[in-house]
């Protein structure tokens, strides 16, 4: 007995309800029509192909897709395109120089060996950068780097050396 | 891990939300998402419709007003914490919010929300139970305040109608020199608590009282009433403590699971009693 033969035809368009969305990503306006189940971390990589915001657990445990959203780190993941509409999203591709050269942040990372295979750098970049920027007071014991990279996890380093970028960043930027 | 498809809508007003919750029963509020969205990942909700609240007006920022800390339902929980009059105001807050997930879920979960989604292991429904607050909802029958001890039912399960949107939260102001704490296990910083107790301890000399939670502990956050009465009767002795840790252990309802078994959460829930007592204690006047 044959198997049943593999759809040929796709539907070439989605059946999801679509909502219109206009936002700032990186300073620049962008504005789109998406699946109102579209995340924010597919919106950014499928749709405009920004694919350093990295996509590890997709329910907010991981912290690999984090971005700034209005200046503070949120989950990608966790946030629908249609949640961002109105927004500024900032993401890893806004942090270097234009001129390629890197942010202090990255320099440090680079320079204490924060990273190996680099899955988890992005939204740990972007969550740092949030906890600079923070109103709230920047704690730079070892405890206290701690708890602001507690939500992204990391497989490779062991995390001593993304403390010493930390630390090394701030003091390059003159924080805390 | 991606959700299923669902009608969105941004409505500008509480009322147009409000029509909109009451004309679809399988719809869905979503406020910071940080609960709802994870759910909506692994297919464990399928609302037809979401109803996303962040833009209606009159729902975002706190007051402090009558002795209560008044939260509206688009506050996020990092608004809360960084908020130095709200830490005037119930400085147990603060101390508890340092255990609610990480810095970017709290940036944009809200508190509200937490309440809502009503995880029996999360910190905030225990703060509200401990310091007898209250929620406030709105529904096409009109506005209603539901007492913490009301509220919080069973896993995930609240006294919320379906048409009904939770607007605000109270948190009461703690009392003038009154003492406070929020001890909490678990394995890895930011989890859920396998085991967390809330504690205010008021002196006002013979009649000190003592308001104790816990969360993690049973199908919902509880107040451990027995715990109280003990503290009520016997005053700070190494026999009170001892047999309040004893008393709290009753309370533990939790079956075995992945993090812990329930003689461990009994043990547990016993020192954390007695940890939070003795810190609050120490912080009264």
């Amino acid at each position: 007995m044959s198997r049943a033969k593999i759809r040929a035809k796709l539907p070439t368009k989605s059946a999801d309800p679509t909502v219109d969305i206009e936002l700032t990503v990186n300073g620049e306006r962008v504005s789109a029509e998406v699946s109102t189940r579209m995340l924010l971390s597919d919106f950014l990589r499928h749709e405009l192909g920004l694919t350093g915001t990295h996509v590890g657990c997709e329910h907010g445990v991981c912290g690999a897709c984090t971005v700034l959203i209005n200046g503070v780190a949120g989950r990608s993941c966790l946030t629908f395109a249609a949640q961002a509409a109105g927004c500024e999203v900032r993401t890893i591709e806004s942090v270097a120089n234009k001129d390629g050269t890197l942010h202090p942040l990255q320099e440090a990372f680079r320079d204490c060996h924060g990273l190996q295979c680099g899955y988890c750098t992005p939204g740990m970049i972007m969550n740092i950068l949030s906890s600079f920027n923070s109103s709230a007071p920047l704690d730079l014991s070892d405890e206290g780097i701690r708890d602001i990279i507690s939500g992204n996890l990391c497989r490779c380093t062991g995390y001593q050396n993304i403390i010493a970028a930390v630390r090394q960043a701030a003091k390059a930027m003159s924080l805390g | 891990m991606k959700p299923p498809p669902f009608e969105y809508c941004a409505p500008r007003s509480l009322k147009d939300a409000v029509e909109l919750l009451a004309a679809d029963p399988s719809a869905m509020v979503l406020a910071g998402g940080q609960s709802l969205i994870p759910a909506l990942n692994m297919r464990f909700a399928a609302p037809s419709r979401l109803i996303d609240i962040q833009h209606v007006e009159g729902l975002k920022g706190v007051v402090i007003e009558g002795g209560n800390i008044i939260v509206r339902a688009m506050t996020r929980h990092r608004e809360l914490e960084l908020n130095d009059e709200v830490f005037r105001a119930n400085p147990l807050i603060r101390e508890t919010m340092a255990h609610v997930a990480h810095v970017p879920i709290r940036n944009r979960g809200t508190v509200v929300g937490s309440l809502c989604h009503a995880d029996a292991a999360a910190e905030m429904p225990s703060i509200l139970l401990v310091t007898d607050g209250s929620v406030v909802t709105e529904s096409p029958r009109g506005r209603r305040e539901i007492p913490a001890a009301d509220f919080f039912q069973f896993h995930m399960t609240t006294s919320r109608e379906p048409d009904e949107i939770v607007v605000e939260a109270h948190f009461p102001v703690l009392p003038q020199g009154a003492g406070w704490a929020f001890e909490e296990f678990t394995r890895r910083h930011g989890d859920y608590a396998i085991a967390a107790v809330a504690a205010i301890v008021t002196r006002a000399g013979a009649t000190d009282v003592v308001s104790l939670s816990a969360c993690g502990v049973a199908s919902r956050p509880i107040r451990l009433t027995v715990c109280e009465q003990i503290f009520a009767a016997q005053g700070f002795t190494d026999a009170s403590f001892k047999a309040a840790g004893e008393a709290a252990k009753e309370y533990v309802t939790a079956p075995d699971d992945i993090h812990a078994t329930n003689d461990y959460r009994r043990d547990l829930l016993a020192s954390l009693v007695v940890r939070a007592v003795e810190k609050a204690l120490t912080r009264s006047r």
